[in-house]
């Protein structure tokens, strides 16, 4: 019997064949915790006597989620990391780096068969990449920067098979929307979810990170693509590893299978309060939008803003829009391209690369009743920090439509 | 190990922006604080009303959503001795064994127990004792009851000096 994805991966690491339903000790080739789970790693760290972190290439910390801290408790925990990150000699992204799962791969941490750990829930982002990454909890990071190991059960693997040209405004946000729709907020609990198909091997990787990031809203362990051509160029000079190509074999075992024709699909939205209340944006066309933000690291990258300023350049935005590139380098790109001047000029603001208003901890958090659109991946209530908000996730170009226009409107 | 408790029920898709919203989690890691806004995104005064040994009983998909450890460490700080659920989303499943709350899966317990129920729990048998039904669930992995008995993962390292895994 052929071997997934996954099944590959962790074959490169034990040596061995394993079997869905089998506990594995895999060691991790990179480790990251953020400003909202750093600190409760740190408290198990030290709680547990742990004495030094067991590898400093391959732990790393990121401040994006309150970023520049905006009040003395968070500034506390800041500095909680700082210390941490000085004494045990680890690398940490400060204010203005970016979001994690945007600076991983830029930095080099990932790379076609490694083992990534995040205690962060997007942290599948980087299955893009042919690696099998996850999220975790703080004391587990603890345990992992300890011991730079984990136990993890063998998933089973469904895959999900992408094929046809998407037609113009359709992005491969609205693909895995409408796979979220259709599989449901649980409908993958515990897999790995397989994508493969020419749409994806035609995708650029900012595409292919959209879908992987959101493989957990439908409670997948991790999200995974084959590596190729495309991986390889992004990968270049960033990775210390040599590249190789990872795909699964032919005749792997899984345990469903989805068929998805690309070229039939029209942009989608999710509604609130759910990332699996999906409907198509002609259903939802004329609701009026109060704030809309651009950024995240489901599309906040420089793909996406090139989408953006597309659509805004020379015009006026008629709803409060932020935009917030997902890393310095996208923000540098984006000013050489002059896509940030086109989007200052269309009236929108500018923030700081991070988090920003996605997770409602600091700034953009709108006001009570408000309608908004996001990039983002996630629509609970209470999301954005208020719960009196009622959040459309869409794609880029579904958001600078409903900036431009006040309401969320289908693109002619 | 058993646990006996009064039930506390909730539907679907809980998740832990519903448990500790996300911006609470970033001022502080102070439990005593985090814990009063316990369910507040369902409940705004569960925190009042819950008492030591409680049990949460809830439907499929608990614990959804963002890593966030808050959320099973205040669950289980507030005083709730166990939750059960149709299932759970896979960090926060683990996240609870490594913090020492009991967590288990049923497909049928929710469906058949109100708030105020009485339930008992024996861990180690594998059954849920309510009224008059008992609902079997699949028994919990040793590593992991070793966990849970030794209290997390941090005074299972503290006490053993090695992980599971090791
Ligand atoms: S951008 Fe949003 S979803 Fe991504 S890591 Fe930050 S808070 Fe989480």
């Amino acid at each position: 019997m052929g071997m997934t994805l996954i099944e590959k991966i962790i074959y490169g690491k034990i040596e061995r064949h394993s079997s869905p339903g089998e506990i594995v000790v895999l060691p991790i080739d990179a480790a990251m915790a953020h400003d909202g789970t750093a600190p409760l790693m740190i408290k198990s760290f030290e709680e547990m006597g742990a004495k030094k972190v067991w590898d400093r290439e391959k732990a790393i910390f990121v401040i994006d989620h309150i970023s520049p801290s905006s009040n003395e408790g968070t500034s506390t925990l800041h500095k909680m990391m700082r210390d941490f990150a000085k004494k045990h000699g680890i690398k940490l992204y400060d204010v203005g780096e970016g979001v994690c799962h945007q600076i991983l791969p830029e930095m080099g941490y990932v790379f076609p068969g490694a083992v990534v750990v995040g205690a962060d829930s997007h942290t599948c982002t980087h299955g893009a990449f042919a690696a099998f990454a996850t999220g975790i909890g703080s004391t587990e990071m603890a345990a992992v920067f300890a011991s730079g190991k984990l136990w993890f059960k063998v998933p089973e693997s469904i895959k999900i098979n992408i094929n046809g040209k998407m037609k113009e405004h359709v992005t491969s946000k609205d693909i895995i929307l409408h796979i979220i729709g259709e599989i449901k907020a649980d409908g993958a609990t515990y897999k790995a979810v397989e994508f493969t198909g020419n749409t994806i091997r035609e995708m650029s990787m900012d595409s292919r990170m959209v879908m992987t990031n959101m493989v957990v809203e439908m409670g997948g362990k991790t999200g995974l693509m084959p590596s190729d051509e495309k991986t390889r160029a992004f990968l270049e000079g960033r990775i210390k590893v040599p590249f190789k190509e990872l795909k699964a074999d032919e005749n792997a075992y899984y345990s469903d299978e989805l068929e998805v024709e690309a070229d039939k699909l029209e942009p989608v939205v999710s509604c609130p309060h759910s990332v699996d209340n999906v409907k198509p944006v002609s259903e939802v066309e004329g609701i009026e939008v109060d704030q809309v933000f651009i950024g995240s690291c489901t599309n906040g990258r420089l793909e996406d803003l090139r989408m953006v300023a597309k659509i805004l350049k020379g015009k006026k935005v008629k709803a409060r829009t932020i935009v917030m590139p997902a890393s310095r380098e996208v923000l540098l790109n984006a000013i050489k391209e002059g896509i940030i001047e086109d989007i200052i000029m269309a009236g929108c603001a500018l923030g700081v690369p991070g988090c920003g208003p996605c997770v409602g901890g600091h700034h953009g958090i709108p006001s009570p009743g408000d309608v908004v659109v996001a990039t983002t991946n996630r629509n609970f209530k209470g999301r954005m920090g208020i719960a009196d908000a009622y959040i459309y996730l869409a794609s880029p170009i579904i958001a600078a439509y409903a900036a431009l226009n006040g309401k969320i409107i289908y693109p002619r | 190990m058993i646990i006996k408790g009064r039930v506390w029920k909730f539907g679907d898709d809980i998740s832990t922006d519903h448990i500790i919203p996300g911006k609470y989690k970033f001022k502080t890691i102070d439990l005593d604080e985090l814990s009063k806004h316990l369910m507040e995104g369902v409940d705004p005064n569960f925190y009042s009303k819950i008492s030591k040994g409680d049990i949460i009983v809830a439907g499929k998909n608990f614990g959804c959503g963002s890593s966030r450890e808050q959320a099973p460490l205040i669950i289980k700080h507030a005083g709730i001795a166990a939750v059960v659920a149709k299932s759970f989303a896979r960090i926060f499943y683990r996240n609870s064994f490594n913090i020492g709350l009991p967590v288990i899966e049923s497909k049928d317990l929710v469906d058949y127990v109100n708030t105020g129920d009485i339930i008992e729990i024996s861990l180690t048998d594998g059954k849920i004792y309510a009224k008059d039904m008992i609902f079997d669930f699949k028994p919990i992995p040793d590593f992991l009851m070793k966990i849970l008995e030794d209290g997390g993962l941090v005074e299972h390292y503290k006490k053993r000096g090695k992980f599971p895994w090791e």
